[in-house]
């Protein structure tokens, strides 16, 4: 017999968790005392704050493919996790979250630190559950597993009473593999497929549109194949980059509001739309009354709630994309679409002379952000993460990086969360101390988490943050200017000296304000071994173009 | 705007039920009427949820509803597909019992249940039109209390919960 406590510790050892990111306190005191024995099996990281202990564990889950754990305490340590949970389960991340709770006879007593998690949680998680005795552990924890990585992943949520954690009982870890009401892969219905490939071989300007939904189902090799085959032009989602690497011959860029030019208007052109493991958020579509309505759609998705959800599909095939990409590959005729496929590039073109050479390339002015981030490209690794925050400077990172391998994107897509990159950082850091990760950040969003440079200097993980100073909360001043008659109301921001914070906190750091002066930084930050923060005072009110704006249609992308 | 009745099969878990009309409120869809039993399934719970919307609307909310973790299934059906009754109760204090009245029950075929001292409770089954024109014919009677049941429902289209659960395995 043992402590339900060690149990806790047990059965997440036996779901082969690596680390856990969490934040003690009393109700979970107990769980805490069992850790200290179990060093040896289970990393734990201490973060700053709950919000950083969940956004590392997303970061963890992201570019690992494994369950995130998360362990904090009751009340006020379970409430500082609902941003997380929410941002998890918009964007598929898996995440157990174990928090305790007061002793089963003080529930809805409004005992100390005493709040209802399972209440609060409920819209936020994939599933939740709270255990009041010993034997509910284990397998409460084993179904938490299954639920949180089976099908369309997500984050799911274990409460614990801490009566639970004392009492003894026999630990029997026995893995969850099914669950009766929860059967997510069906079965590929075989005349989708074939309807899908009739479409397919019969269209003029097919188009494919890939999300994070390929890198979930691990299908990054069966959707290159796919496109191997059939040469169709294909765009990636926020979170689908890094799905497909960014020079092959189909890929043609990003999709959304300030994705690539020739997506967002070729998208209201093509005949048959292939969209592939994406949900059509609306900062895809823009105006879905006016989202390619010209267009067969065929829609390969897991979750059988996002078809027909946004956009109406004319061939659903429900299921794995793995398994539906590869039959369908087999179902359709070899075939290459040169002269569609030259549209995208005369687009791309008009792109490159209106947007991107200034941005890249500027050489007056204040600092762009898009330069920064083709410096990066220029020293960094190949399998290189890039980690970013929300905003302005998210939006050029993602538009200018050269994503060459997958995993190699995190950033919080559906729920926008400020303040996700440091954290989110240091968990995709802590997979792999060998591999670069490169967090970049605004000087808004750094500073709703910048407690967690703590985490960082106590783990020596070795994350490289590229702060990109405007001294605004850029993208909503962008905003202003574009809709709200240039009134900047409160997005101002008298910043600190981040320099000396970042020193404090024990990382090597500079500042760049010249222009001659920022390759070499990018370089030596790139090349330092520990952790690294570069500071780039950029152009103050610079705007990120292409833009749909709210409301408008795909073609109305506007370049200015 | 359609009347749409959704059987939705559970797990017999805590707060499944909350889980369930969660997603009503996010969508800022009420609900008229709502009834959870056990099911004729050991450990399987039934849930009736009356709801006007729209075709659209109630494909999503079935959808939702079903990606639920411990639903088994979920099913819509619109108001000609199900056979579904309501109950209603009628408080009524004795005073008011004269010809008049008996021939309104006899004239519905309900039934007094229940007898005190100052009061007779009438029962009534029916669909909502039915129990709704019963009460106002009670309202001159100084009727005292009233309280009507959700739906509950049986589905027209053949289908088996049990037939559904041996084919996942």
């Amino acid at each position: 017999m043992i402590r339900g406590a060690d149990i806790v510790v047990k059965s997440l050892i036996e779901e082969n968790s690596e680390y856990i990111f969490g934040y003690p306190g009393g109700a979970i005191m107990p769980v805490y005392d069992a850790l200290y024995d179990y060093s040896d099996q289970i990393k734990h990281v201490l973060t700053r704050h709950e919000q950083g202990a969940i956004h590392a564990a997303q970061g963890y889950a992201r570019v690992s493919g494994k369950v995130g754990v998360v362990l904090v305490t009751s009340g006020p340590g379970a409430t500082n996790l609902i941003t997380g949970l929410a941002d998890a389960l918009i964007d598929s991340t898996p995440l157990v979250c174990i928090t305790g709770q007061v002793a089963a006879h003080l529930l809805g007593s409004d005992a100390f630190q005493e709040t209802d998690v399972v209440g609060l949680s409920m819209p936020g998680t994939k599933w939740n559950i709270q255990v009041r005795s010993v034997e509910e552990i284990a397998p409460a924890i084993a179904k938490a597993f299954h639920i949180a990585k089976t099908g369309r992943p997500g984050p799911v949520l274990v409460d614990i009473t801490k009566n639970a954690q004392i009492e003894f009982g026999e630990f029997n870890y026995a893995p969850c593999l099914s669950v009766r009401s929860f059967r997510p892969y069906v079965k590929i219905n075989e005349k989708a497929v074939a309807d899908a490939a009739t479409l397919i071989n019969t269209a003029k300007q097919p188009y494919v549109l890939f999300g994070q939904g390929v890198v979930l189902a691990n299908a990054e090799a069966e959707l290159k194949a796919f496109l191997d085959k059939t040469g169709i032009p294909a765009a990636s989602t926020l979170l689908g980059s890094g799905a497909l690497p960014q020079d092959h011959p189909s890929y043609v860029g990003k999709l959304g509001m300030h994705g690539n030019y020739a997506p967002n208007l070729l998208t209201n052109q093509c005949d048959v739309l292939i969209a592939v493991g994406m949900r059509f958020d609306d900062r895809v579509t823009g105006d879905l009354k006016r989202y390619a309505k010209q267009a067969k759609v065929i829609h390969l998705e897991l979750d059988p709630s996002e078809i027909d959800k946004n956009v109406k599909t004319t061939v659903a095939i429900q299921g794995d994309c793995k398994v539906s990409l590869a039959l369908l590959t087999e179902a359709v005729q070899s075939n290459s679409h040169p002269e569609w496929m030259q549209r995208f590039r005369e687009l791309e073109n008009e792109e490159k002379l209106a947007v991107m050479t200034n941005d890249l390339h500027a050489t007056q002015g204040g600092l762009h952000m898009g330069e920064v981030i083709r410096l990066i490209n220029q020293f960094k690794e190949e399998d290189a993460v890039l980690v970013t925050d929300v905003g302005q400077h998210q939006m050029i990172a993602w538009r200018y990086f050269d994503y060459k391998t997958t995993r190699t994107q995190v950033t919080s897509g559906g729920l926008g969360t400020m303040g996700f990159a440091l954290p989110a950082a240091l968990g995709a850091q802590l997979y792999d101390y060998k591999r670069q990760v490169v967090c970049v950040v605004g000087d808004g969003g750094i500073q709703m988490t910048i407690q967690e440079l703590g985490t960082i200097m106590q783990t020596k993980a070795p994350v490289k943050v590229v702060l990109l100073n405007n001294n605004y909360l850029g993208m909503v001043r962008q905003w202003q200017q574009l809709f709200f008659d240039k009134r900047y109301s409160f997005t101002e921001l008298e910043n600190p000296d981040f320099i000396k914070i970042a020193e404090a906190y024990s990382f090597k750091a500079r500042k760049v304000t010249e222009r001659e002066d920022l390759e070499a930084s990018v370089a030596e930050m790139l090349l330092h071994q520990g952790p690294y923060f570069l500071e780039v005072v950029v152009e103050k009110e610079d705007n990120v173009f292409p833009m749909i704006a709210t409301g408008c249609s795909v073609e109305e992308v506007r370049l200015s | 705007m359609n009347r749409y009745t959704i059987l939705v099969y559970t797990e017999n878990f805590i707060g499944i039920l909350n889980r369930i009309t969660i997603i009503f409120t996010r969508r800022g869809i009420n609900i008229d009427a709502l009834t959870a039993s056990e099911s004729r399934l050991d450990g399987i719970h039934k849930i009736t949820i009356e709801v006007t919307v729209t075709e659209e609307q109630i494909i999503q909310l079935t959808k939702q509803i079903e990606k639920v973790v411990d639903v088994i299934k979920a099913y819509c059906f619109k108001d000609e597909e199900v056979v579904y009754q309501e109950i209603a109760l009628y408080k009524v204090p004795i005073e008011s019992l004269d010809p008049g009245l008996e021939k309104v029950i006899r004239q519905f075929n309900a039934h007094i249940i229940a007898a005190e001292k100052e009061f007779v409770v009438i029962e009534f089954t029916g669909h909502k039109e039915d129990t709704q024109a019963l009460l106002e014919i009670l309202k001159p009677f100084n009727l005292l209390e009233f309280s009507r049941s959700g739906r509950v429902a049986i589905a027209k289209p053949k289908f088996s919960v049990q037939e559904y659960l041996n084919n996942q395995t």
